[in-house]
C-alpha cells in the first residue's frame, strides 16, 4: 500500500516513518537497518525500527543470472518478482515450486517469509526448494549460504523474517509443468464438518484450498467453497499461452463506512453463489487461479484509510477439527468477521527454524482495523494457544510477545541463539523483530 | 527481430530490452558502464534472447555515436528497432541552483540524443527503414515551473521527432515519440509520486504494442494520454492557479 511521503507501510496499510533507499541493494543494504522487497507482508515485517528508520528496498534488482534447463535450477537477484518470473518461465514449461496468493512478492521475500501456497500438502514451503542463498550478512560480509554449507544459517533464514541478514541473490528449482494452464474443479459445499471433510479427501490433488464464509450462521455455519486443481495435461490446455489478468484498480481509499457487516454479508453471499451450479471444473487460466486478488490492483484500499491485518493460524491435526470448528465459532461471537477466511490442510514441517506451517489445518482471515482490533487478536491466540497452533508472522501486526513467545517455546530459543551469534550488535533489525524476537537491550 | 537499446541497464529502457529478450529478439545493449552492460546482457539471455551483444558509449561523447551504432549493426547484423532512453533528470529548482548540471543535463537531453538520432536516422533510412523509438516525457507537453528545464529539452525533442516522422515514414522510418508519465525508476527515486504513477514495465508493454501499430507518440502508462489531453487544453491561468 502506498505510504504518505517519509512514511513506509505495510500491505494492511499501517505506517511508520521510515525512507527505502533504491538502488544496487550491496551499497542500500550496508546502511539499512532491513531489505525489503514488495511490501506485501501485512503488518510490521518489513517496517524499520524508530532509531534507525531506513530500509533498503531490494526492487529493481531484479536480473535472472543463471537458468540450467537440465535441473530446472534458476538464479536470480533478490528482487525478482514472481510477477515477472511466471511472465517469463511460465510460457516455457515452468513455475514456481510454490505459490502465495499474490505473485506481486520478490524472492527474497517469498524465502524470508517461507511461503506456502495451495501445493503445501505435497510441496511444503518454498523453502523446500531454495538450493542456495547469497548473502549479506550483518558483519557485512557476503556468503553463499545453503543446506550443505551453512545448514543452521540457511535453515535459521527460512522463514526469518530477513532477521539474519540481507538477501542478494536466490537459487530456486523450479517445477516443470505439462501445460501452463490449470484443470480446476470447485464445489459448494454446505458446512463446515464437509467442508474440512473435503479438504481431507482432496490430498491426491497437488493444489487445494477452501474459502469460507465466516458470516453465515446456524445449519449454514461453515459453508464455503472447495477448490482442488492440478496443471492442465496438454491435451486439455488451449493452445495459447494464458495472459496476464489485469483488471481495475482501486484508486483510492474508500471510506470505512463502506465496510459493514451488510456489505461484507452481501460479498460473501455473491461469492458463494457465483457459481449457479453447485460443482464446476474445467480449464482457468492460472493467473485467476492463484492470485484471484491481483486482478484488482490496490484492493487493501477497500478497507479504507483505517487498513486492515490479517490473522492465520494453524492447528496442528492432534487438535482435530474442533480446533477450527470453535475458532470460527469464536470468531462470530466476537464480531471478527470479514471478508474472505481461507483455509489450507497443511502438509510436513519445513526445515526453516520459524517457517509457519505444520501438519494440519491453517485458517487466514481478514480484519479491518477498528477500536478494539488489538483484544480481538489477544483472544483469538489465546485459542491459538489453546489448541497449540501458531501464527504467521508474515500476516501479523499485533500478537504480543508473551503469546508469539510460548506459541514458539519449542522453536524460538534456537533462532535467538543463531542471530546472537551472527549479529550481537543487532545491525539487522525491523519493527516486527523488535516486537516480538528480540528487542534491543534484551 | 533486431533491437537495439540505448540506456537498456536500467528503468524503462531495461523494461523494454527484457519484453523484446522474452519474445525471442536479439537485443545490443548500449550504455555507459561496461560491467553494468554484461550484467543486463546476462539477464536478457537467461529471458530468451535469440542473442545479446553489448556496446559502450558515453551519450555525452557525441563524436563516438556512429562508430557505437555502425559496432552494434555489425553484432546484430542490421537493426530493426533502435530505443533510445538514455536521459538525465532533475528538477527546476536543483538545475537553477546549478548551472554546470543544468548545462550537463540540457546538453544530454536535447543535443547529445539530437545528435544521436541523426546518426541512427542516416543507418536506419539505408537499410531500408527501420523503426526509431525515442523517450521524451509528459514534461514537453507543458511549460511547468518544477520542470521548466527538462521539459524544455524534452518539449524540443518531442518537436524534432515529430518532424522526423512527418519527414522520413514514406521512406519507411517510422519514429516513435515516447512520453511516460510519471514512473518509478531509480531516475524518480526519492520524488513524491502524484496519482497514476507507472512502472516501467507497464510502459515497455506499451512501447511493444506502439511499435507494432507505428503509432507515432504514444503517452504510457495509457492514463497518462487522458490526463495529458486534459493539461494540455487547461488555460494558463488555470494552471497557475492550480500550482502546476
Amino acid at each position: 500500500m502506498n505510504a504518505p511521503a517519509g512514511r513506509l507501510a505495510g500491505w494492511g496499510g499501517v505506517s511508520v516513518v521510515g525512507t527505502e533507499r533504491r538502488g544496487p541493494l550491496r551499497r542500500t543494504a550496508a546502511a539499512a537497518s532491513l531489505t525489503r522487497g514488495l511490501g506485501r507482508s501485512y503488518g510490521d515485517a518489513s517496517l524499520p525500527p524508530a532509531d534507525h528508520p531506513v530500509a533498503a528496498g531490494s526492487v529493481g534488482n531484479d536480473a535472472m543470472l543463471a537458468f540450467d534447463e537440465a535441473s530446472g535450477v534458476l538464479r536470480a537477484e533478490a528482487g525478482l518478482t514472481l510477477d515477472d518470473l511466471t511472465r517469463v518461465f511460465l510460457p516455457r514449461g515452468w513455475f514456481s515450486p510454490v505459490a502465495p496468493g499474490t505473485r506481486y512478492v520478490t524472492l527474497g521475500g517469498m524465502v524470508a517469509s517461507d511461503i506456502h501456497g495451495k501445493n503445501h500438502h505435497v510441496a511444503g514451503t518454498i523453502g523446500r526448494h531454495v538450493e542456495s542463498l547469497r548473502m549479506l550478512l550483518p558483519s557485512g560480509e557476503e556468503r553463499e549460504v545453503s543446506r550443505s554449507t551453512e545448514p543452521r544459517l540457511f535453515a535459521a533464514t527460512l522463514g526469518g523474517m530477513g532477521l539474519t541478514g540481507h538477501i542478494l541473490e536466490v537459487a530456486l528449482k523450479l517445477e516443470p509443468v505439462e501445460s501452463p494452464w490449470i484443470w480446476r474443479e470447485e464445489h459448494q459445499v454446505p458446512d463446515l464438518d464437509a467442508l474440512l471433510d473435503g479438504l481431507e479427501r482432496s490430498t491426491a490433488w497437488p493444489q487445494t484450498v477452501a474459502w469460507i464464509d465466516t458470516l453465515a450462521t446456524g445449519r449454514h455455519f461453515g459453508r464455503g467453497v472447495l477448490m482442488r486443481g492440478r496443471w492442465a495435461r496438454r491435451d486439455e490446455a488451449p493452445l495459447l499461452a494464458p495472459q496476464p489478468i489485469v483488471g481495475p484498480s482501486v484508486p483510492f481509499e474508500l471510506p470505512g463506512f463502506l465496510l459493514n457487516n451488510l456489505t461484507m454479508r452481501a460479498f460473501n453471499e455473491l461469492y458463494y453463489r457465483k457459481q449457479i451450479v453447485p460443482m464446476r471444473a474445467g480449464v482457468v487460466n492460472p493467473y485467476g487461479w492463484f492470485w484471484p486478488l491481483d486482478a484488482i490492483q490496490h484492493w487493501s484500499r477497500a478497507y479504507g484509510r483505517a487498513g486492515f491485518t490479517q490473522h492465520q493460524a494453524v492447528f496442528p491435526r492432534a487438535a482435530g477439527r474442533q480446533a477450527v470448528r470453535t475458532f470460527c465459532e469464536k470468531l462470530v461471537a466476537w464480531g471478527g468477521t470479514g471478508f474472505l477466511a481461507v483455509v489450507k490442510d497443511c502438509g510436513e514441517e519445513g526445515e526453516g527454524m520459524l517457517s509457519f506451517p505444520e501438519p494440519g489445518t491453517s485458517l487466514a482471515l481478514d480484519l479491518p482495523i477498528r477500536p478494539g482490533i488489538q483484544e480481538l487478536i489477544d483472544r483469538l491466540n489465546r485459542l491459538v494457544l489453546d489448541f497449540g497452533g501458531r501464527i504467521y508472522l508474515t500476516k501479523d501486526a499485533y500478537t504480543r510477545r508473551d503469546d508469539f513467545e510460548r506459541m514458539e517455546a519449542r522453536r524460538l530459543d534456537a533462532f535467538r541463539a543463531l542471530r546472537q551469534e551472527i549479529d550481537p550488535d543487532r545491525r539487522v533489525r525491523t519493527r516486527l523483530g523488535d516486537r516480538l524476537i528480540d528487542p534491543v537491550g534484551a | 527481430m533486431r533491437v537495439l537499446v540505448v540506456g537498456g541497464t536500467r528503468g524503462m529502457g531495461r523494461a523494454v530490452a527484457r519484453r523484446y529478450a522474452e519474445r525471442g529478439a536479439s537485443v545490443a545493449l548500449v550504455g555507459r558502464d561496461a560491467d553494468a552492460l554484461l550484467r543486463a546482457a546476462q539477464d536478457l539471455d537467461v529471458r530468451g534472447a535469440a542473442e545479446v551483444a553489448t556496446v559502450v558509449l558515453d551519450l555525452n561523447d557525441v563524436d563516438a555515436h556512429g562508430r557505437a551504432l555502425d559496432e552494434a549493426w555489425v553484432k546484430l547484423g542490421g537493426v530493426d528497432v533502435l530505443v533510445v532512453t538514455a536521459a538525465s533528470f532533475g528538477t527546476q529548482a536543483e538545475l537553477e541552483a546549478d548551472r554546470a548540471r543544468m548545462l550537463a543535463l540540457l546538453q544530454l537531453d536535447f543535443v547529445a540524443t539530437i545528435a544521436l538520432c541523426e546518426e541512427a536516422r542516416v543507418r536506419l533510412l539505408a537499410a531500408g527503414g527501420g523503426t526509431l523509438v525515442v523517450f521524451s516525457s509528459v514534461a514537453g507537453d507543458r511549460g511547468r515551473k518544477t520542470v521548466g528545464l527538462y521539459g524544455a529539452a524534452k518539449a524540443g525533442l518531442g518537436h524534432y521527432l515529430e518532424a522526423l516522422d512527418a519527414g522520413y515514414r514514406s521512406a519507411g522510418l517510422v519514429t516513435i515519440d515516447v512520453r511516460p508519465g510519471f514512473i518509478h525508476t531509480d531516475m524518480t527515486a526519492g520524488l513524491p509520486a502524484p496519482p497514476f504513477a507507472g512502472l516501467p514495465d507497464e510502459v515497455a508493454a506499451r512501447v511493444l504494442d506502439a511499435v507494432e501499430r507505428r503509432q507515432p507518440r504514444v503517452y504510457a502508462p495509457g492514463i497518462w494520454a487522458l490526463v495529458m489531453l486534459v493539461i494540455r487544453w487547461l488555460p494558463r491561468f488555470v494552471l497557475r492557479r492550480v500550482g502546476f
